[in-house]
């Protein structure tokens, strides 16, 4: 193994635009992939989340059983764990089901409307939290990354400046809903 | 009683989902799901919330395609208006759209799927990505990246900003085209023309390499489903939903886009947040049908651009009816690329494209709203009823993958049986099973709007309902 700092992206209950952001960096990523070793990523295929990365950017709040239990996973195994956009620093978008509790957003989706088979899907589903909720309700979170998305510049930016040992100001970069 | 594999984190695709594949007594593979696992209850949330809020927020349901809500929203909105938008809004919609789907494209051929198809289905998977194969066809890596760059700036230039802009609005779009910026994006058509045509050329000469995927690649009949204009041409913003059959007749036409609920039905599975469209008149789930490129290629009887026109002679050539084999999503989204490109330029040569005139004012008028557009993967349904303020009170949103959820679910199965041997699962076999899903892209976060990671799972589930294997690649 090369010893390459370890970068991990993660999506949980988000759009993906924080990660499409990422991937906005255009030419830069191939760049990036010089200075650090993507282990884990919707973009490789490792299908189990490594020990012992340096770097994860958390995409999304958590919307599901499932997510904690990744969570969990990741900051046992993250150095540095970054909320990598508003879903992940506020629940921003998933948290707007809150107010209506879950059984009512599901009873509206699949009960309410015309359909064939109409039910509530179940197993093996993982279930909804009551709550969508940021990521530093359940884990310790290292770099709160706002935006919806951060700007490709500030990513490149933030991870550019860790990968070199600094700590990036991120007032300087990006707000909510920036 | 079937036992079940399951493949834990589907990878190299847009969204949350699993497989499992069920086993019968003999080892032989009976069944396949395909479970999407989230669900953000946008169709809840929105309840109450003012319709102009609708394009910026339903964009948010999906980072890739967030220009596709955000035009099928717009449309809902301008119905609520009642306003006709001046006519440069519509072409400055247009572009965007296609914008969109260019990168979109990029995205899923390049750093997606072509890992499979130049790495192979059997490389070592710590390799098979973008990065593995920046290593072994730079020239490649730069092209796709050059392509959804070329899509993301045209966004970034009309719209100020590359996901979720706030620049499609009711009424038309928020500021006119800049001519400068007219100057620059033509200034680099010719670049990402030759670019396309150069991956066309070297993707039709390696296709012969691909013809066992091109034959259980979810290659079977169905019903092809999307948006034409009244010629019959390709379309991706106005029009009216086409339906064409296997054999490649035309079984319904000119379907206004108002009525879709006449003839698309949604079903629902217990074992998946995403629901199943499916054709009405045929019922379900015989009213199967697939959207998106390749369905929108099968159902044009030509693009209308010199190019593409020439490329889609060609791709019709491939069957005797409609293109069958969902391989071939990967050759019409090349296509559409080189059309994306050639349409942009048309329409940034129309005269009136630097108007100034470009948005429409009103009030309510109307209390529903549909609107319909053909997103990167298919077409895309939003339908609203607003109360005398403007305040949504119900929302219903179909979604592009989501019409192509038993088409995907029948193509798992038939690669399954095709590929799994139960007694000696290999990476490369499963790699195969998740291939198929790349095929169709599905945009996971916005078909359950939606989401989360892209990661799918695979798992193998013994007849007594015993989880066997759960392959996991570290
Ligand atoms: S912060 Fe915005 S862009 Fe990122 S996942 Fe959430 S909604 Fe999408």
């Amino acid at each position: 193994m090369s010893n390459k700092l370890k970068l991990a992206t993660i999506w949980l209950d988000g759009c993906s635009g924080c990660h499409m952001s990422f991937l906005d960096i255009d030419e830069r990523l191939l760049a990036l992939a010089e200075k650090v070793d993507v282990v884990f990523s919707p973009l490789v295929d490792c299908k189990e989340f490594p020990e012992d990365v340096d770097i994860t950017l958390v995409e999304g709040a958590l919307g599901t059983e499932e997510d904690l239990h990744k969570i969990k996973k990741i900051r046992a195994r993250t150095k540095i764990l970054i909320a990598f956009g508003d879903c992940a620093v506020t629940a921003n978008i998933p948290s707007m089901r809150n107010p209506f509790g879950v059984e009512e957003t599901l009873k509206t989706v699949y009960l309410d409307k015309e359909a064939i088979n109409q039910q509530i899907p179940g197993e093996p589903l993982p279930p909804l939290l009551p709550r969508a909720l940021p990521l530093h309700n359940y884990v310790k979170v290292d770099l709160f990354l706002p935006g919806c998305p951060p700007s490709a510049q500030t990513i490149f930016t933030v991870l550019n400046d860790l990968i070199e040992g600094r700590t990036p100001d991120i007032s300087a970069l990006t707000r909510f809903g920036a | 009683m079937p036992e079940k594999i399951v493949i834990e984190q589907v990878t190299r695709i847009e969204g949350h989902a699993k497989v499992s594949i069920f086993l019968n007594d003999d080892g032989g593979v009976q069944d396949a799901q395909v479970h999407v696992t989230q669900v953000r209850g946008f169709e809840k949330f929105v309840e109450g919330r003012p319709f102009y809020e609708m394009p910026s927020l339903t964009a948010r349901t999906c980072g890739i395609c967030p220009v596709s809500h955000l035009i099928a929203a717009s449309k809902a909105c301008d119905q609520i208006l009642s306003v006709r938008i001046p006519t440069t809004a519509v072409a400055l919609r247009r572009i965007l759209n296609l914008a969109q789907i260019i990168q979109s494209h990029a995205l899923n051929f390049f750093y997606l799927s072509s890992p499979d198809l130049l790495l192979g289905m059997d490389a070592d998977p710590a390799k098979r990505n973008l990065f593995g194969l920046a290593e072994k066809h730079p020239q490649i890596v730069r092209d796709g990246v050059r392509l959804r760059q070329f899509g993301q700036q045209i966004i970034e230039r009309l719209a100020n900003k590359r996901i979720h802009p706030a620049w499609v609005i009711p009424g038309g779009v928020a500021s006119p085209l800049d001519p400068d910026v007219r100057n620059q994006i033509l200034s680099e058509i010719p670049e990402v023309k030759a670019i396309i045509l150069r991956t066309l050329d070297w993707y039709k000469k390696s296709l012969s390499n691909y013809q066992e995927y091109v034959r259980t690649f979810a290659n079977f009949p169905s019903l092809f489903l999307g948006l034409v204009t009244k010629e019959g041409r390709l379309e991706h913003y106005h029009g009216s939903l086409r339906v064409v059959t296997a054999r490649g007749s035309i079984l319904t036409d000119q379907i206004p886009v108002e009525d879709y609920a006449t003839y698309i039905g949604e079903a629902v599975e217990p074992w998946s947040y995403l629901k199943s469209p499916y054709y009405k008149p045929l019922g379900y789930a015989d009213g199967m049908y697939r959207v998106g490129p390749l369905a929108r290629l099968n159902i044009a009887n030509e693009c209308g651009t010199p190019q593409a026109d020439q490329e889609l002679a060609e791709f019709h050539c491939l069957d005797k009816g409609a293109v069958l084999s969902s391989f071939h999503y990967h050759y019409a989204r090349l296509i559409e690329i080189l059309y994306g490109i050639e349409r942009i330029e048309q329409l940034l040569n129309e005269p009136d494209i630097l108007s100034t005139n470009v948005r429409a004012h009103a009030e309510v008028n109307n209390l529903e709203g549909i609107g319909v557009s053909e997103a990167p993967r298919g077409t895309l349904i939003h339908h609203y009823k607003v109360n005398e303020d403007g305040l949504v009170q119900s929302a219903n949103l179909i979604i592009a993958s989501g019409n192509n959820n038993l088409a995907m679910n029948r193509g798992v199965l038939q690669a399954a049986r095709y590929y799994v041997r139960a007694d000696k699962l290999t990476e490369g076999m499963l790699n195969r099973v998740e291939a198929v899903i790349r095929a169709f892209d599905p945009c996971l976060a916005c078909s359950t709007h939606a989401l989360g990671e892209m990661p799918l799972a695979i798992e193998l589930v013994s007849s007594e309902g015993k989880i066997l294997d759960n392959l996991v690649r570290g």
